[in-house]
């Protein structure tokens, strides 16, 4: 122990000198300049030795820890073990007897034996299978049983979601146009600036808020083992959102707007429906986990629960006018518009994923330790980030550097949860080829990884130098609450709607639908980010402003066309979840040929 | 220990404490901090027509696209003399009504131009008019929409006295014949536009810019003052200054704004006409927007410099102004004002 320290001190008297020598050498190139790497990395060394100091502590106590436990449950076992009964052990031997006397006969796979389906499983019988290029991928084997009203909530929320993904992304790309075709109308309600909130604020509320709680309300009920708290109030909370969209776009339409701030542009009486609709919400999962019939909360329900209790604190942030005048209202904005994406798009969807992706793989999640490591650090770290949408701006030096180191620090969560994902697909690669709902989760988890990295450069004073206020803001967002959030989104309705319903859309159609999001999303955001980083190029050299706005025409005109491709797949995905949920007449469903041709109906 | 595994009541307790305590150390709290800073000694409040221009601005949606900061960078020195300061904010960011906040103008997008410093770059009101009525007839490329809804369209015989018509080129008039005028909301919005000018600081307190490179050319000021053939770059000047309403190829907007190619005042020998206009603006032309005077945004090298470059451009050819003239121009202006 001794040594270890003098060791720390020792290290620390070297260090000094080199320290008060890079002061000296403070010159032009500081940053390049000997003294300060060699500072830095003697700091990390020292930093490197006192974490694997601090490591080698922790494992010792907690092996310290490990032992106690084991020495207990061997403990309670032999008690357990002294206080049999007689009959009961000589129940144990007897069966043990038993198993070790059992033989194979041979004949169980019925090599001999008449073929017969005791059990119905079997659904139809092809006479000539083989054609290879159109064989049929595997349908979804089995429906699970799920109270009628649940279904019904579940579609209800998705319905509703599917017509505000629809309509708030032909409103996007009507504003993609607009920037090709300038002129494209001349009427108020639809002018750029007016429409531009609407088609954020239904993406943000209307599609993904909806969907996300559809999905949560089977998460919550099917892994506490137990039904919904209350159906009344999942409708009513159903209502106030819908109404909040309809309404807040209505008075964004006719030139109603909160102050213009980014995601907080509907004004407060009509934010409040959805802050009623999602206190309601939380309550109601709340009291259904609280009901589970399980001991233990599913790591999913964790990311629920937090979600809905911070995005509720985020929204009372957000709105209270105390603080709110001057540069005030900045530090909020950057807060708020950070954090609604941060604690309730990607803390929810990181609880849909950690439900239905081993779910659809029929398979336990990875890593159980790294899920709660994920949440506690998406916790920590996010929320402190919001600042860096305004750095170098005339907020606090200080407020801008906390956003930019914990960004960094947002690598932590982002990399225990894409090792966890892409370790629970490990070994069922062959999904791919059955299905397209993995396809969908696995560009969803690598945008998790791309995006959320990228996010994190972008934060650092150089790159925001290049990228801030240009096209790039626009592609990161689509990258991430596009190619994250509505792909895992999309990943969860094609697990949950066809077991709901019994009823899978056709492959085509839903391969289509991945294919033209997916293209159409490539599309968007490489034009934007290639012309994104060439406009502030340009704006580095000081060319004059309009130059920059000719230089973008060609990149605005891809991402017009990739928007319309996104748009037509969700045309498509529209149809598939209409298809998935359309009521069909109860009509029975197993029809047999007699051997002479009569048609009986089982 | 709380064991957040099977206690649902300690897991959302906690996970909901240590969210608030964030968020009041990282929101909060800075937010109280940067409401209590008060306004500059010179700097002032927004007049009722301004404020309402405010509010139109943020209905219309306008900070979609254009940022109200000047960070302190290099490169955003061409949107204002200084970077941004919490001070420069004290008035216009106040809540605007009961049901709304106080406008986000430092915005996220710079899909536009800044506009921290519109006021003194484009001090116009015909222009700025022009510009709303529809961009393109004053920058072709420009993106940014049209808000005709700000506008009215009547018979020229309709028009009263009281009315602000806006000179619009033939081509760009929703039905010929039609005069356009500028309705109240059109004029708040303008009026907002042109208070947006930064607020000056007191001598030698501004925050400085920090360099994109390290070595820095040594700026064209220290020439500056030696005489009409001075180091200005008369072009740059001209393409910053004057060119939004008579384009960069001098031919103005016809019908908004006169052609300065062939212009008789331009190619005049005696540039004491010229130089008037320029400082003092000009009212008396028919068919024409009226153009503000520059005497407070240009010194009289800089006017040397941009009559230079135009006297000798697109076909002109008139003989040199010097500073000199300028400066006598300017002192019988302030002569004749305080008379």
């Amino acid at each position: 122990m001794k040594t270890i320290k003098n060791f720390l001190l020792f290290s620390v008297g070297i260090l000094l000198p080199f320290l008060a020598n890079a002061q000296n050498e403070m010159t032009d190139n500081w940053e390049t300049s000997p003294g300060i790497i060699g500072t830095v990395i003697l700091i990390i060394i020292v930093l490197f030795v006192a974490v694997i100091i601090f490591l080698a502590k922790m494992n010792a106590y907690i092996d310290r820890l490990k032992q106690k436990k084991i020495e207990k449950e061997r403990i309670a076992f032999s008690d357990e073990l002294t206080a049999l009964e007689n009959e009961e052990i000589d129940q144990i031997l007897e069966n043990r007897k038993k198993a070790l006397k059992y033989n194979l006969k041979g004949d169980e796979l019925g090599s001999k034996n008449k073929a017969v389906d005791k059990k119905g499983l079997i659904k139809r019988v092809k006479k000539d299978p083989n054609n290879s290029f159109f064989d049929e991928k595997k349908k979804t084997p089995l429906s699970i049983e799920t109270p009628q009203k649940l279904k019904e909530i579940v579609t209800y929320y998705l319905a509703a979601s599917t017509f505000w993904l629809v309509f708030g992304t032909f409103i996007g790309e009507y504003l993609g146009f607009k920037f090709v075709w300038p002129e494209l109308d001349n009427i108020s309600w639809l002018s750029f600036g007016r429409l531009r909130p609407v088609h954020t604020n239904t993406v943000f509320w209307g599609w993904a808020s909806l969907a996300m709680i559809g999905l949560g309300y089977f998460v919550i009920a099917r892994t506490s083992n137990t039904k919904i708290h209350s159906y009344k109030k999942a409708k009513i909370a159903w209502l106030l959102i819908n109404a909040t969209v309809l309404f807040g776009n209505i008075a964004l339409m006719s030139g109603i707007n909160n102050g213009g701030g980014e995601y907080r542009e509907y004004i407060w009486p009509i934010m409040l429906m959805f802050a009623i609709g999602l206190v309601i919400t939380f309550y109601n999962f709340y009291k259904t986990v609280a009901s589970r019939k399980i001991s233990e909360i599913y790591i999913s329900n964790w990311f629920i629960l937090a979600s809905l209790i911070w995005t509720v604190v985020l929204a009372i942030i957000g709105y209270l006018p105390f603080y709110q005048n001057g540069l005030g209202e900045t530090v909020v904005q950057g807060y708020y518009m950070h954090q609604g994406v941060g604690m309730w798009f990607m803390t929810f969807t990181l609880g849909l994923v950690y439900y239905y992706l081993p779910a659809t793989l029929n398979k336990p999640i990875y890593s159980y330790s790294l899920g709660v490591l994920a949440f506690w650090t998406q916790m920590l770290f996010y929320t402190m980030i919001g600042t860096h949408h305004f750095v170098f701006s005339p907020l606090p030096w200080w407020l801008q550097t906390v956003a930019i180191v914990f960004s960094v620090g947002m690598f932590i969560p982002v990399i225990a949860g894409t090792t966890n994902f892409l370790m629970t697909m490990r070994g069922s690669w062959n999904h791919i080829s059955k299905s397209y709902v993995l396809p969908f989760f696995l560009v969803g988890v690598i945008f998790y990884f791309v995006g959320s990295s990228q996010g994190s450069f972008q934060a650092f004073r150089f790159t925001n130098y290049v990228w801030h206020f240009t096209d790039f803001n626009v592609a990161h967002s689509h990258m991430t609450m596009y190619g994250i959030i509505s792909f895992i989104l999309w990943a969860c309705v094609y697990t949950i709607v066809p077991k709901l319903n019994g009823k899978e859309p056709p492959q085509l159609l839903v391969g289509a639908h991945f294919w033209l999001a997916f293209i159409g999303l490539f599309a968007y955001m490489i034009s934007l980010m290639v012309g994104g980083t060439l406009r502030g190029l340009s704006w580095m050299e000081g060319e004059p402003f309009i130059e920059s706005v000719i230089l973008m025409q060609p990149y605005w005109v891809w991402r017009a066309v990739g928007g319309t491709l996104m748009f037509i797949s969700h045309l498509v995905f529209a149809y598939n979840f209409y298809y998935m949920v359309k009521k069909r007449p109860q009509k029975v469903t197993h029809k047999i040929e007699t051997v002479k041709g009569e048609s009986v109906t089982v | 220990m709380l064991d957040f595994n099977t206690n649902h009541k300690a897991l959302v307790l906690t996970a909901f404490g240590v969210f608030v305590v964030l968020s009041i150390g990282v929101a909060v709290i800075p937010a109280f901090q940067m409401e209590s800073y008060e306004p500059l000694p010179k700097q002032e409040d927004l007049t009722e027509k301004e404020f309402k221009g405010l509010q139109v601005f943020v209905g219309e949606g306008c900070v979609a696209c254009h940022t109200q900061q000047v960070r302190n960078i290099e490169m955003d020195n061409v949107w204002g003399e200084r970077p941004s300061i919490p001070e420069d904010y004290h008035y216009s960011k106040q809540r605007l009504d009961v049901w709304r906040q106080s406008a986000s103008i430092l915005g996220s997008e710079r899909t536009g131009p800044d506009l921290t410093d519109i006021g003194k770059r484009q001090p116009g009101a015909a222009w700025q008019l022009l510009h709303l009525y529809n961009p393109r007839a004053v920058s072709k490329e420009s993106i940014m929409p049209s808000f005709p809804w700000l506008f009215e369209e009547i018979d020229s015989s309709a028009v009263k006295e009281e009315d602000v018509t806006v000179a619009v080129p033939k081509e760009y008039l929703q039905e010929s014949g039609k005069q356009v005028i500028a309705t109240e909301e059109a004029m708040q919005l303008v009026a907002y536009l042109q208070s947006l000018k930064q607020p000056e600081m007191p001598e030698n307190s501004a925050p400085e810019f920090i360099p994109f490179s390290k070595v820095k050319e040594p700026s064209g000021n220290a020439q500056a003052n030696a005489g009409g053939s001075s180091g200005l770059d008369g072009k740059k000047l001209y393409m910053n200054t004057c060119s939004a309403c008579h384009q960069a190829n001098g031919k103005g907007v016809p019908g908004a704004f006169p052609s300065l190619a062939g212009s008789e005042t331009v190619n005049n020998q005696d540039p004491k006409k010229m130089i008037k206009i320029i400082l003092e603006g000009y009212e008396e032309m028919e068919d024409y927007g009226p153009m503000p005077g520059f005497a407070d945004q240009l010194t009289d090298a800089e006017v040397a410099a941009i009559m230079n470059y135009e006297r000798n451009s697109w076909g002109n050819e008139a003989p040199e102004v010097k500073e000199e003239d300028v400066k006598e121009v300017r002192s019988s202006l302030s002569e004749e004002a305080n008379q």
